[in-house]
């Protein structure tokens, strides 16, 4: 019965991710289909020796005096099969690039990612635990201001102090300037990728922080938590016991959800860092006119949010015992 | 409760009233300040380039002499602004859309719900460059870009309110009587939901204005020529080695200061609207 409704719950959610990505396809397409883009002169660049008739040649190549419908479904039609078109600056298919640089971002998205959800949960944790206490305050205050800063502008005080006042980190990139490729030992790596790591994940520290805060104010007035103080358990007991296991689920869930910020917060930070990931390129790709590299990345972006709302999902149903029993 | 002696005896509920006014006249003061300021006060200034702050310059100056006082002012009135109209707008299509959902139910409610789900499955920042990019940049495409993705959390809210008041007795009374949809829509459903889009709309624009400074920082917003806060930040991006951390510093902070304000202007609203916790 149970793996009956799991089934149906993962093929419900497969079609919906379906009609997300076909409808994305094709308000993307509109939307640059809209946009003054020239295809021919992104590709040319600013090179002048390309005559008129030249541009014409290579507008027939692509197709592109089809008209707008026609265009689509021949795009929309190779993507389904796996081709997604060749970018046009960096002038490979623009899965590999999509590929190269989800593997670079991914690794500093999730470095974040954990970073923020361990802090996160433990200030949580701590500043529910003394409700009211200095820490508490000092807790909210600080999870109130960073909502309201920009992450870019945080990356920019950051470089300032820590790389270029204070020389504990390097400036930008995320290998050293001028070495070989195959000389980049890890340390380099993990130099590069700290501060930019620390600036994304400080953001995010603020969501899981006041949730798990909230959750754990309610299970230290609740009824249960007062008979355990009755019998006479320890504080930390209490913690072990009865805290974590009820705030966990939800924090990690609320983890899996934050995904879509994740992905837009590493595109300021990259781009603050100079860290060549998946944001960079997207910024490059709308700047210079791009578009198969930024249809590419857009629908990579849904499917890279939906699967985090998708697992944040699936942990509800497998590791909550109440779930299994209902 | 202890007994707190202040300068001013005033009562919880008159303190919050008092700040949010406060709050409410520098918010005014500020847009005003940034519209006031004409061009020739941003002269250029070659004896006086990158001159830390100081007395003649409070926030020092640019690379060409500028003030950054009040090129930072600017910027932020410009933001708010444009923070102002495209929190305007979402707030509309959020009343729409949390109204008709839940009122013609079925199929527009279903459709508004994939609607939120679809906006809410790609990454903010990549829809408003992608619009910004539809709309050829400039004010236009930010304003748009903004609105349309930042109406789903306001909707919800709406939608969630409406729904209540659906079930409630003088509603049902009401359609019994025949009245039509778009009445029960008006007369019941609106003067409710007041209070919550007053609310939202205040709490939205430290999203907007935060996000126009980020889009813009990235090259998608307004133009290189404005005065805005994302461009000044941008420009501070080539300095960032040279040590002149006064360029990027002062806006910055401006910036989170006023979404900070703003914010604490929605929180007071919802608070002294909501008789639970008006006294806290």
């Amino acid at each position: 019965m149970k793996k009956h409704t799991l089934g149906k719950f993962v093929l419900y959610r497969l079609m919906k991710l379906v009609t997300l990505l076909v409808a994305l396809c094709i308000v993307t397409f509109v939307l640059l289909e809209l946009s003054p883009i020239d295809p021919v002169t992104a590709y040319v660049g600013a090179d002048t020796k390309v005559s008129a008739q030249q541009r014409e040649l290579i507008a027939k190549h692509w197709g592109l005096n089809k008209r707008p419908a026609e265009r689509f479904w021949a795009w929309f039609s190779s993507v389904v099969q796996g081709d997604w078109g060749t970018s046009m600056i960096y002038r490979r298919p623009v899965l590999e690039v999509i590929g190269e640089k989800f593997v670079s971002s991914i690794v500093l998205m999730m470095t974040a990612w954990v970073l923020s959800g361990i802090f996160g949960f433990f200030l949580g944790i701590l500043s529910g635990v003394m409700e009211g206490s200095w820490l508490d305050r000092a807790a909210r205050v600080y999870c109130h201001i960073l909502i309201s800063t920009p992450t870019f502008w945080l990356g920019i005080v950051f470089v300032m102090l820590f790389s270029v006042k204070l020389g504990w980190f390097p400036v930008a990139l995320s290998v050293p300037i001028g070495v070989i490729q195959s000389e980049v030992t890890l340390w380099d790596k993990v130099q590069h990728i700290l501060l930019p790591a620390l600036t994304l994940s400080i953001l995010s520290v603020a969501n899981i922080c006041m949730h798990t805060r909230e959750k754990v104010c309610e299970v230290m007035h609740s009824e249960y938590v007062l008979f355990a103080k009755a019998r006479g358990e320890s504080r930390g007991s209490i913690i072990r016991h009865h805290v974590i296991r009820n705030v966990s689920l939800p924090a990690i869930t609320l983890q899996f959800l934050s995904f879509s910020e994740l992905f837009g917060g590493a595109v300021f930070v990259e781009q603050v860092f100079s860290y060549p990931g998946l944001g960079q390129a997207t910024v490059q790709a709308g700047l210079k006119g791009d578009a198969p590299l930024l249809m590419g990345i857009v629908m990579i972006s849904l499917l890279f949010v939906y699967t985090g709302n998708f697992i944040a999902d699936l942990l509800y149903v497998w590791i909550d015992p109440r779930m299994k029993e209902g | 409760m202890r007994k707190k002696y202040t300068l001013f005896a005033l009562g919880i509920r008159k303190k919050t009233i008092f700040s949010t006014g406060l709050f409410l006249l520098l918010f005014v003061w500020v847009m005003a300040a940034g519209i006031f300021i004409a061009e020739d006060a941003l002269m250029v200034d070659l004896e006086q380039t990158f001159s830390k702050p100081g007395m003649d310059h409070l926030f020092g100056s640019d690379w060409v002499g500028r003030d950054m006082l009040l090129r930072t002012l600017k910027g932020l009135s410009i933001s708010m602004r444009i923070g102002l109209l495209s929190s305007l707008i979402s707030a509309a299509v959020a009343v729409l859309f949390g109204i008709i959902g839940p009122v013609f139910g079925g199929a527009a409610d279903r459709c508004i719900s994939w609607l939120i789900d679809f906006v809410l499955s790609v990454p903010h920042t990549i829809i408003i460059i992608l619009i910004s990019l539809a709309c050829g940049g400039g004010l236009k495409g930010i304003v748009v870009g903004i609105a349309c993705t930042h109406w789903t959390s306001l909707t919800r809210v709406i939608r969630a309110e409406v729904l209540q008041i659906l079930h409630v007795e003088y509603t049902q009374l009401s359609r019994r009587f025949g009245k039509s949809k778009w009445y029960i829509a008006k007369e019941h459903m609106f003067p409710h939901i007041v209070p919550q889009l007053v609310v939202g709309v205040v709490l939205v624009f430290p999203h907007a204005i935060l996000h126009e400074a980020s889009i813009t920082f990235l090259g998608f917003g307004l133009p290189a020529h404005e005065p805005a806060i994302g461009v000044i930040l941008s420009e501070s991006m080539k300095y960032l080695t040279s040590g002149k951390w006064w360029l990027a510093f002062f806006p910055g902070l401006c910036l989170v200061l006023l979404s900070l304000m703003v914010d604490k202007i929605g929180n007071n609203l919802e608070k002294l609207w909501n008789p639970n916790t008006a006294h806290d």
